[in-house]
């Protein structure tokens, strides 16, 4: 989408103006990417574009130095029009070694610019990457790309050579020359990284002058050195007026939860055990104790889950979080919590899999374990978050349901959103609908089972109140009494009831937005962190000209009541998925419609052009 | 009322009938666990605590049928997790007073590691273990505590394996307060209950207990746990004491033993705890009563005082501000 990047002749500085960028910074673990990208793109909020981004890392904390696998990159797309995916092909490229060039080098659109830390391409960094000669001295790489190369090592210690710092604390300043001379490329701001250095090394000052100076060499560097030719600016992007913050979906999920026991007033306890990607949502809610949300680093999975399922019963809202394995062992105490009608939250935070899989890597795989992975019939309620700030009001969503049905909720994010970051308008809390907790404490006429007629929930009682002692349990009971019951016709009433309580939560489901047409050729349905991607595919093709239209689905189980409606009122129905096709079977399952699925399974998001690709072969079969 | 004014208000005078429920009891005939239920309530209305704040938690297993006896809050949950449970209920609720019920499948085998965590991390629970050294619900397979070579319907040509031994397991995870008794001796295991007790007792196969069950034997055999007094036992005409010579402990006439060399017992002291809990026949007695009570800092405590650190240091979460703290910037209506 960015404009063609021709090489222009001669020097001067013209500053060109894009719509939107594409930009991966690339190095060794140890390169601080992760940061670089983080900076550059709160650089680019302030430049009030719109934003997505696209952390890559590898699973060890430090990764050998300069080999393949311990590559950490990060991504951004940001423009002046609304950006939905962190985009697919590269229009810009830092790589700080050998290992970065060769992982990434195939991203880079053609004519793309490319700059490369020259002083990484030693001997021993080419031999680490596999390169037989160093591919820098090849002509053809300058033919390809505008190929920018930069001794980053050497222009960073000339900046701060007097500075008291050693080598190697002088060399790891080296990614904030990156982040300036990129920051100058693209007419970023430097401010809000030079408050982060203050911020940062308030109590280091040698440290916050390395970093300072360094930042604006790089910056210097892109406006004095005569090899770049030229320059760029994105205007801002026509968003919602309003105040922004950058909100990654782990964080919102984790602030999701503060807002929902701020409005309920019942405690929140939180169990888990470390896990990728879903730790930092741990990490976050044990910094906010003042909001009554507890956490419990539990000593396994299934501790983790049944400390919040204990939580519950005693009357707090109990949350548990992990990603796909750790689900796996959760799912009995899932079940415990599905018989005993306790309100439970369970977010899993999908990775790729299975078994340990590729931890850092995204799917979205889990979703027939989270509508059908336990034992016998257990129904619970399925959502999924969209986007990273979608995470807030999902999690927000979670507990309320949870609590007023009685019932688990099962939320659906993946590594994409938990790692991802996007520009989000900061909600107005007070707008946010009640969570009404309701505990019974009258003795008259009590029944542990007794059913609420609306939403089929049985009476929450919190131990502590008198009158109301009662001992529920896993063993199957009578409906209304809650004794202990084998009776079969019982039984047969009792799976309905869940069924029935869980398929009642769709009253709760607004009307399904459509994005297009009404009728028309083609449906495109998704679910979780594939909106970005299909919905500028969708876009791409109606601006084509193309009778399509999209829905993305949050309530994963129930299904919104009107969508069998909606899926007829097309020719054809596209379902891309980063599985092998699991939402699309619960779609010809449940409506008997002839869906086809869209199927990548590669540890990455789906990138749009390839979803494009899809409609168009779809929509080209019927001629 | 909230529970805290309840406690606060006079506790009603109960009786055992207090703490029945309506359920009828489905152990089998001759079970232990029946007078193990029939202490447990008797001495309920001694702890001096509104009903409506007791939780009976258990996993699975005949011990875990518990609570639905008690006429008290209970969960009957799944196999292993109890202790787990526990941890969550009195984090959200630390004004409950909380009973783990479990047995030594339950408990030492699938619940093993969450035992060790809850003794490690002492919560403020009273962890009832019946062990029967067998698995009983599922009809006689043996269990982490059978003795090796056992005999069941799992291991026809004898266990093959090691068996632990709950209270030095307890005490090495680091338990506060370790206990054991017997069904058959109601008025003892009433005053541990009284006490607060990981309690160890025999409710299914008498051989392994047999020992300290008959008169007799019992007279023999049976050491009893006194704070303060020697570690004396057997009857008047032999009495015998245990003592420590170097790092072993050895058993010898009590005559032949000055009384400044006597073994005292002291629940405090934690070493000493480790040494008597491995005492077993034929060598040593079997010791019942206290082996160990310390005090070390509760986890729930320690969790909700940070929380109340963090209140009264930044006052009460706001979440309204924490969504505009940090770097946050405005759009205005005209795009820019």
């Amino acid at each position: 989408m960015s404009e063609a990047a021709a090489p222009v002749a001669g020097v001067q500085k013209s500053r060109k103006e894009l719509d939107r960028a594409v930009i991966r910074f690339a190095g060794d673990s140890g390169d601080g990417m992760q940061l670089t990208g983080e900076q550059f793109t709160t650089e680019s909020a302030w430049a009030g574009n719109d934003i997505a981004t696209l952390p890559n890392f590898p699973a060890e904390i430090r990764a050998p130095a300069g080999t393949l696998f311990g590559v950490s990159s990060f991504q951004l797309q940001f423009g002046s029009q609304r950006v939905y995916t962190p985009g697919d092909r590269l229009d810009c490229l830092v790589a700080m070694n050998p290992a970065a060039l060769k992982v990434h080098l195939r991203d880079l659109k053609p004519g793309g610019l490319l700059i490369v830390n020259t002083a990484a391409f030693d001997k021993r960094n080419l031999d680490k990457a596999g390169y037989a000669a160093n591919p820098l001295d090849d002509p053809a790489l300058g033919e390809r790309y505008r190929l920018h190369k930069v001794d980053m090592t050497g222009l960073t210690h000339k900046a701060i050579q007097d500075l008291d710092l050693n080598t190697k604390e002088k060399d790891r300043t080296k990614n904030f020359f990156a982040l300036g001379l990129v920051s100058w490329i693209y007419t970023r701001p430097l401010e809000p990284t030079l408050d982060w250095i203050g911020k940062k090394f308030a109590k280091n000052p040698a440290f916050a002058e390395a970093n300072t100076r360094v930042l604006k060499a790089g910056h210097a560097f892109g406006e004095t050195a005569e090899i770049f030719s030229e320059h760029y600016t994105i205007e801002p992007a026509e968003m919602a007026p309003g105040l922004y913050r950058a909100m990654t979906g782990n964080r919102a999920l984790a602030w999701g939860l503060l807002a929902a026991a701020e409005r309920s007033k019942v405690p929140i306890v939180y169990g888990a055990y470390p896990i990728t990607p879903a730790s930092s949502i741990l990490e976050e809610l044990a910094m906010h104790k003042r909001f009554r949300v507890r956490t419990i680093q539990a000593e396994d999975e299934i501790a983790a889950v049944t400390a919040a399922i204990g939580a519950s019963f005693g009357g707090a809202i109990g949350v548990t979080g992990s990603s796909g394995p750790g689900i796996a062992l959760k799912s009995e105490g899932i079940g415990l919590a599905v018989t005993a009608e306790l309100p439970l939250v369970i977010f899993n935070i999908q990775r790729a899999g299975p078994s340990t899989g590729m931890p850092t890597k995204t799917e979205q795989a889990d979703l027939m374990q989270a509508l059908y992975g336990r034992n016998s019939e257990s129904p619970v309620v399925v959502l999924a978050p969209a986007t990273p700030g979608d995470c807030f009001y999902v999690a927000y969503e979670a507990i309320r349901i949870a609590a007023k049905y009685m019932v688990p909720v099962i939320v659906l994010s993946d590594g994409f959103l938990a790692n991802g970051s996007e520009p989000w308008l900061i909600p107005d809390v007070s707008t946010l609908p009640p969570i009404e907790i309701q505990y019974r404490t009258d003795p008259e006429g009590f029944f542990a089972y007794l059913r609420d007629p609306a939403t089929l929930a049985r009476p929450w009682v919190r131990p502590g109140t008198p009158g109301l002692e009662h001992r529920i349990g896993g063993i199957e009971k009578q409906d209304v009494t809650g004794n202990i019951s084998y009776d079969p016709d019982n039984h047969d009433h009792m799976v309905r009831t869940r069924a029935e309580k869980v398929r009642r939560v769709a009253q709760e489901i607004p009307p399904t937005s459509i994005n297009g047409p009404a009728t028309g050729d083609l449906l495109v349905v998704g679910w979780g962190g594939t909106y970005g991607a299909i919905t500028a595919a969708v876009e791409r093709a109606q601006l084509a000209g193309k009778s399509v239209a999209s829905v993305h689905l949050r309530h994963m189980n129930p299904l919104p009541p009107d969508l069998g409606h909606i899926l007829r009122e097309y020719r054809k129905v596209l379902v891309p998925e980063i599985n092998s096709g699991q939402l699309v079977r619960v779609l010809r399952a449940e409506y008997l419609v002839d869906a086809v699925g869209f199927n990548r399974v590669r540890g990455l998001p789906l990138a749009s052009e390839e979803i494009l690709e899809s409609i168009d072969q779809l929509l080209g079969e019927r001629q | 009322m909230s529970p805290t004014d309840a406690g606060a208000a006079a506790t009603p005078k109960y009786t055992k009938k207090d703490f029945e429920s309506d359920q009828d009891v489905r152990w089998c005939p001759g079970c232990g666990d029946y007078a193990i239920l029939s202490a447990v309530q008797k001495t309920m209305p001694d702890l001096g605590i509104p009903k409506e704040d007791i939780v009976f938690i258990s996993g699975i297993g005949c011990s875990s049928r518990f609570p639905y006896y008690m006429n008290t809050y209970g969960f009957h949950t799944i196999h292993g997790r109890a202790p787990a449970i526990a941890t969550g209920l009195r984090l959200a609720r630390p004004e409950l007073k909380v009973f783990v019920v479990t047995g030594d499948g339950d408990g030492l085998s699938i619940g093993g590691n969450h035992m060790l965590h809850i003794l490690r991390r002492n919560v403020n629970v009273t962890i009832l273990l019946f062990n029967n050294r067998i698995y009983g619900l599922t009809k006689g397979q043996y269990s982490p505590t059978s003795e090796m070579g056992k005999v069941t319907k799992s291991t026809p040509m004898g266990s093959a394996d090691r068996p632990i031994n709950p209270l030095a397991f307890a005490l090495g995870c680091g338990a506060t307060f370790v206990g054991r008794t017997v069904d058959r001796d109601v008025r003892h295991m009433e005053e541990m209950l009284r006490r607060e007790i990981l309690q160890n007792c025999n409710v299914y196969n008498d051989l392994v207990w047999n020992v300290i069950y008959e008169k007799e034997s019992k007279l023999a055999h049976e050491l009893r746990l006194q704070q303060g007094k020697p570690l004396l036992f057997g009857p008047p005409d032999d009495r015998r004491a245990v003592v420590m010579e170097g790092v072993m402990p050895k058993v010898v006439p009590a005559k032949d033993v000055p009384e400044s060399a006597l073994w005292v017992h002291d629940e405090s002291n934690i070493n000493a705890a480790k040494i008597i809990a491995d005492l077993w026949v034929p060598e040593f007695p079997v010791p019942i009563g206290v082996f160990s009570a310390i005090e070390a800092p509760v986890y729930e405590d320690t969790l909700l005082a940070q929380e109340q650190r963090a209140i009264s240091e930044r006052g009460p979460g706001d979440i309204a501000k924490l969504l505009t703290s940090g770097d946050t910037w405005k759009i205005s209506a005209e795009g820019g």
